[in-house]
């Protein structure tokens, strides 16, 4: 049994390698380890959804995952959902209706978000707030979080529709 | 806070884990989604010397009906269970659970297998289990056992799994045009565990009675609980608001509902029977519209 263990993982496209300990969690690799800081550490027991991130293409909670499990996965975080542009619409919509006040809560949101655009494509008001209900945000900015996520569900339908 | 410093192995097979339980100690302890552990270790409610992740077993994955049984392999996640259609034919009081718990993120790790070990005796699939006269196959460097759900669940967090066993799939009988299924709970946020629910199965006879019924609700005890005196008022009548009303009345003596931070035993009656209500009326509502 180790305490160490080495994994190689596909980190927002890019190959690593590292040893980790048993212990580390994947928001702590991320953002101690890998210096990728846009993932936020929350509450640290599954609650806030501040530390949401997608691992082999499914978001999940950073705090409940360990490093030390994630050999051969492959884990994107805000930075490479930014660069990569696949969740530009959504990002602009968050600034078009305000829908980050402190931003804290942001990152985590966004990658929600991103879930569920990839699985419900023509989510109405009710199941954007369902599927965003593990996400909090503590200014309490869920109207215009909804909106922002409502606008571009409407608009990629449109899109698909033309 | 940090987990507590602890060791970590990877098993790929059955032959594996027992090797690593064997010589893991006592202290060992097997994770699958961890939806549910490693929140504990961030509490420090537990410190487990090693982690054995078996998320990797091939052999505890995989649902498919055979004989007339729906069998779910443990490490399928809610989100697998929720998405899958064959779940849905065979047994839509699962599917139907999956949205329930707690939130996306979540249900694209946790596990069918880890909330049956793991028991709360607030959580869905438990009380599923022993709705719908499901079966729990346990296996050990011994083999396989089988164990049904009603006897599996022995208290709060307590199941007859002995050490160095695990459970590796849940086999549910497949559910007939004739059978209706629901489950309902009332919390307080959409996610959190239930402040009460229920999960019902009835059989119908051809005559439009009930055959069968099992009501069991979950967060009003230390376990699942089968009302089986309510259950009873139903069987033999045609189900209607009158034999509804009926087998409600009687709920209050079968439950005994510790109280919790939610609430005390006459508020945790109050939803049983609220839920109880609600939950016949859309196996009525179902049965009308079949008819």
């Amino acid at each position: 049994m180790n305490h160490r263990i080495e994994v190689t993982l596909t980190v927002n496209g890019e190959r690593v390698t590292r040893s980790v300990e048993a212990r580390r969690h994947l928001i702590d690799f991320l953002r101690l380890d890998l210096g990728l800081t846009g993932s936020h550490t929350g509450c640290e027991h599954g609650v806030c959804g501040a530390c949401t991130v997608m691992v082999d293409g499914d978001a999940v909670r950073g705090c409940l995952v360990l490093a030390a499990s994630l050999d051969g996965a492959k884990v994107e975080t805000i930075e490479g959902l930014s660069d990569s542009g696949v969740i530009r619409d959504l990002q602009d919509a968050f600034v078009a209706r305000n829908a980050a006040q402190c931003g804290f809560c942001t990152p985590g949101m966004l990658v929600s978000a991103a879930d569920l655009l990839a699985h419900h494509r023509h989510a109405d008001r009710a199941e954007i707030r369902e599927h965003l209900s593990g996400n909090y945000c503590r200014c309490t900015g869920y109207q215009a979080i909804v909106d922002a996520v409502e606008d571009v569900v409407r608009a990629r339908a449109g899109e698909a529709a033309r | 806070m940090k987990w507590p410093a602890m060791g970590y192995a990877r098993v790929e097979s059955l032959d594996e884990l027992w090797h690593a339980l064997e010589t893991g100690g006592a202290d060992a302890q097997i994770i699958a989604g961890g939806q549910s552990l490693l929140a504990t270790l961030a509490f420090r409610l537990s410190e487990p010397s090693t982690l054995i992740d078996i998320t990797r077993i091939a052999a505890l994955k995989g649902i498919a009906v055979r004989d007339g049984v729906l069998s779910i392999g443990a490490l399928e996640r809610h989100v697998d269970i929720g998405r899958s259609e064959v779940v849905r034919v065979a047994a839509p009081m699962l599917a139907e659970a999956v949205p329930l718990i707690a939130h996306p993120a979540i249900r694209n790790r946790g596990t069918l297998g880890g909330s049956l070990a793991l028991a709360d005796p607030a959580a869905e699939y438990p009380a599923c289990a022993v709705a719908l006269g499901a079966t729990v196959v346990i296996a050990s460097r011994k083999g396989m056992r089988r164990v049904s759900a009603e006897d599996f669940f022995r208290g709060l967090f307590e199941t007859a799994l002995e050490p160095g066993e695990i459970v590796a799939a849940l086999e549910v009988p497949v559910a007939k045009a004739s059978s209706r299924q629901a489950i309902l709970e009332v919390t307080r946020r959409s996610g959190d565990y239930a402040m009460a629910g229920l999960a019902c199965a009835l059989e119908m006879a051809r005559d439009g009675r009930v055959e069968s019924a099992r009501l069991v609700y979950f967060g009003v005890g230390t376990k699942p609980i089968s009302a089986v005196g309510t259950a009873a008022k139903l069987v033999g009548a045609p189900l209607g608001g009158e034999t509804i009303a009926a087998a409600v009345a009687t709920l209050d003596a079968e439950l005994d509902p510790p109280t919790d931070l939610h609430g005390g035993p006459d508020f945790k009656r109050q939803l049983a029977r609220v839920l109880t209500t609600r939950a016949l009326n859309r196996c009525l509502t179902s049965l009308e519209q079949a008819a």
